[in-house]
């Protein structure tokens, strides 16, 4: 059977239709754009930090392996173990490994986007190995067994309340108490003893350095942190694509980093990890998972350059409006819908519609993805891989016909009998119908433009081109 | 004399808005330019290839070259037609006349302001408050303004056209840059979202104070009009060539 198609659509529709959330997650995302902004103004160099970033980037993926042996190397030299993983199966299997070598039952973990794409926890906890994540907003979206909604804030749909009900579900607190701080200590309390105990720890990275070796974990909260120092055993798990080659090149980065994200000016903690603390061990897996062939796509491999920020969803107003789950997808907004076809073509063959191309989130984007255009060349992908609706697809197929015969076209325009018996009436109003669901449509006209002007220009306007060019040659 | 002007009126202002054709004609004619208006025009070929559908606006792309070639220049009333065929125009093969014509076609705003270079209207007056709405083709594409992404020097080709205007006063919305969400197909494929994003753009500029909205695109306009009407936003819409044309309202 195929695979369906996520109905993007559909989600926004019951997204849309809850007022005080729809209302919260586009004021709350719109802030961030702000603060982010405002960050902005602070730096005037700050278009000259967008090019160096997407410079730097587009060089190390185009060096992509001498950075990735080179960083082997000298990590291996600092006492770290590499592990390399071709795909999600593979990084699950090493992780597994290392815990199973070890008899770890209790994983701690801090936010991974990279776990998520291997869906790592389900084949964890398959093998008898309970997974705790630490990361308060991922620890919500993990209690109440959804994807993260948002790259950097993965519980941003939620209100307070919600949060309350799922606390008194996992913990037993009060459903009603919802405030911030009371719902934040009922995690602490939670999450410390499972932490102190833990067998484990893993957490993501957002860079890893080839000339030293080392890599870095930015976090707000501190978990990772925790994650990767009180167990004693530390799984890094990073994507390959986030390798920079220089120490130097990162201040291009974290200067970049947490102001496009939230607008501050700096993560709480940026933490660099150069090897094992005495007495404990350190892993990096460098997950492949579909990069490689990301990186020879001659239109999408600059999606490769993302650092995660989020900034994209923020400034998106149908992501705003919509909600991160609405992609159905570990990736949403414009970051998701231009790397998600990646993963499965079919699947995420909707994402890519889910834009009107205004182009803010391009120009957001720290390291310069043209995400906005890579929406509109993944449309062309998409149609030659017949990966339209049929009743779309025959609707521009009759469109583009249309629009190359002036005859037919005009007696379409005037709605005449011609044109209708042309034209798959019913087809086409059924698809333009949903215009009226919560619009009026444009009042009638009493003549269309080009009526107006045949009897008000009654000379002009029919002379052949090629007569216009010899008036204009002359 | 001017420059031999073709005119290209988007099908969607022919069907609906013939107002705005009838005001970018005749403002171009007042200002001294020999136009015509070839009636054999269909389209630009803009919905399919959005839509991914390349192929399918060969024919519209081939018959706009056709009729358009023999111009000096090529304006229309449409910052979203006007990229398409600057920058988008590759469903046919590159020749001389297609090249002419990309290079060629201006949005109207950016023709009266880069190329006549035209600041004072003193035929028009519009004693109202306006929120000026660009679209984003015109806003991120062909750069008519200034946008808040990039935190650039502020300019704004329509508003410096407007100041021209006499007794006009702007009204700014919270958020002058959002999309307003039409973008063609997407408002029916997307219609939930597409129209939430309408409702909370003409909600801004009512909040703001305008009386009007005022844009150099009709497409979202029609959306935004339609979400006005369903939801009795009070507010009223007017082409940008209208009022420079001297539209009393």
């Amino acid at each position: 059977m195929k695979e369906k198609p996520v109905n993007h659509a559909a989600a926004a529709v019951a997204f849309i239709a809850d007022k005080p959330h729809l209302d919260f997650h586009d004021a709350r995302l719109w802030d961030m754009r702000q603060k982010r902004d405002a960050q902005m103004h602070l730096l005037p160099e700050w278009q000259d930090l967008r090019s160096r970033a997407s410079a730097i980037k587009e060089h190390a993926l185009a060096n992509l392996a001498d950075y990735l042996e080179e960083f082997e190397r000298n990590a291996k030299s600092n006492g770290i173990h590499v592990h390399w993983a071709a795909d999600g199966a593979d990084h699950n299997r090493i992780v597994g490994e290392i815990l199973e070598a070890r008899g770890a039952k209790t994983l701690i973990k801090s936010k991974s986007m990279v776990t998520e794409e291997c869906d790592l926890r389900p084949y964890l906890a398959a093998r008898g190995v309970t997974v705790t994540e630490t990361d308060l907003g991922e620890r919500i979206q993990q209690l109440d067994d959804q994807l993260p909604s948002h790259i950097v804030v993965p519980s941003v749909h939620k209100l307070t309340s919600d949060v309350a009900r799922i606390f008194a579900r996992s913990y037993g607190t009060d459903p009603n108490a919802d405030d911030p701080h009371q719902l934040a200590e009922a995690q602490r309390l939670a999450a410390r003893p499972v932490i102190l105990h833990a067998d484990a720890g893993m957490t993501g990275g957002n860079f890893f350095v080839a000339e030293t070796g080392t890599f870095v974990v930015c976090t707000n909260e501190g978990n990772a942190d925790l994650s990767a120092t009180v167990p004693g055993v530390h799984i890094a798990t990073i994507g390959i694509e986030r390798v920079v080659p220089r120490m130097a090149d990162l201040g291009v980065f974290i200067r970049l980093l947490s102001r496009s994200a939230l607008g501050s000016p700096i993560t709480q903690y940026t933490s660099h990890f150069r090897g094992p603390q005495d007495g404990s061990e350190m892993h990096v897996v460098l997950v492949d998972n579909g990069r490689s062939a990301r990186l020879g796509m001659a239109d999408f491999w600059t999606s490769l350059k993302c650092i995660r920020c989020g900034a994209c969803m923020n400034t998106c107003p149908v992501y705003r409006r919509s909600g991160g789950l609405s992609y159905g997808a570990v990736y949403s907004g414009p970051i998701g819908a231009i790397i998600d076809p990646t993963f499965n073509e079919r699947k995420y063959s909707t994402l890519p519609y889910a834009s009107t191309m205004n182009g803010s989130c391009t120009n957001v984007c720290p390291v310069k993805i043209n995400i906005h255009e890579q929406l509109y060349k993944w449309r062309q992908v998409l149609v030659e891989h017949h990966q339209m609706p049929f009743v779309k697809r025959e609707i521009m197929h009759m469109a583009g016909k249309l629009m190359g015969q002036p005859k037919l076209y005009r007696a379409a325009i005037n709605g005449t009998e011609t044109a209708l018996s042309t034209l798959p009436r019913f087809a086409l109003y059924n698809w333009l119908n949903p215009w009226g669901k919560n619009r009026e449509l444009p009042a009638p006209v009493k003549e269309t433009f080009h009526s107006w002007y045949r009897r008000n220009r009654p000379t002009a306007g029919r002379a052949t081109p090629e007569t216009v060019k010899t008036e204009t040659k002359a | 004399m001017g420059m031999k002007i073709g005119l290209f009126v988007p099908c969607y202002i022919d069907a609906f808005y013939p107002g705005v054709g009838i005001a970018t004609l005749e403002l171009l004619e007042r200002l001294g330019q020999d136009v015509t208006y070839p009636t054999e025009q269909t389209c630009c070929g803009q919905p399919m290839t959005n839509a991914g559908c390349v192929s399918d606006s060969a024919a519209a792309e081939a018959l706009f070259v056709k009729l358009f070639s023999g111009f000096d220049a090529i304006v229309m009333p449409s910052g979203s037609c006007t990229h398409h065929v600057r920058s988008h125009f590759d469903a046919i093969e590159q020749t001389d006349a297609v090249r002419h014509v990309r290079a060629n076609t201006y949005e109207l705003v950016e023709f009266l302001h880069d190329v006549l270079k035209v600041r004072d209207f003193p035929w028009a007056e519009f004693p109202h408050t306006v929120g000026l709405h660009n679209s984003c083709s015109s806003l991120r594409a062909l750069r008519t303004a200034s946008m808040s992404e990039l935190g650039e020097p502020a300019f704004s080709k329509p508003m410096t056209l407007l100041s021209g205007v006499k007794g006009i006063r702007f009204a700014t919305p919270a958020r002058p840059d959002e999309c307003c969400g039409f973008g063609g197909t997407f408002s029916v494929t997307e219609e939930a979202v597409s129209a939430r994003m309408g409702l909370d753009k003409v909600r801004d500029h009512f909040h703001a104070g305008a009386e009007y909205i005022v844009s150099a695109d009709s497409s979202c306009m029609m959306h935004q009009q339609g979400c006005a009407e369903r939801n009795r936003v009070d507010i009223r819409f007017i082409h940008i060539a209208e009022i420079l044309n001297g539209a009393r309202q």
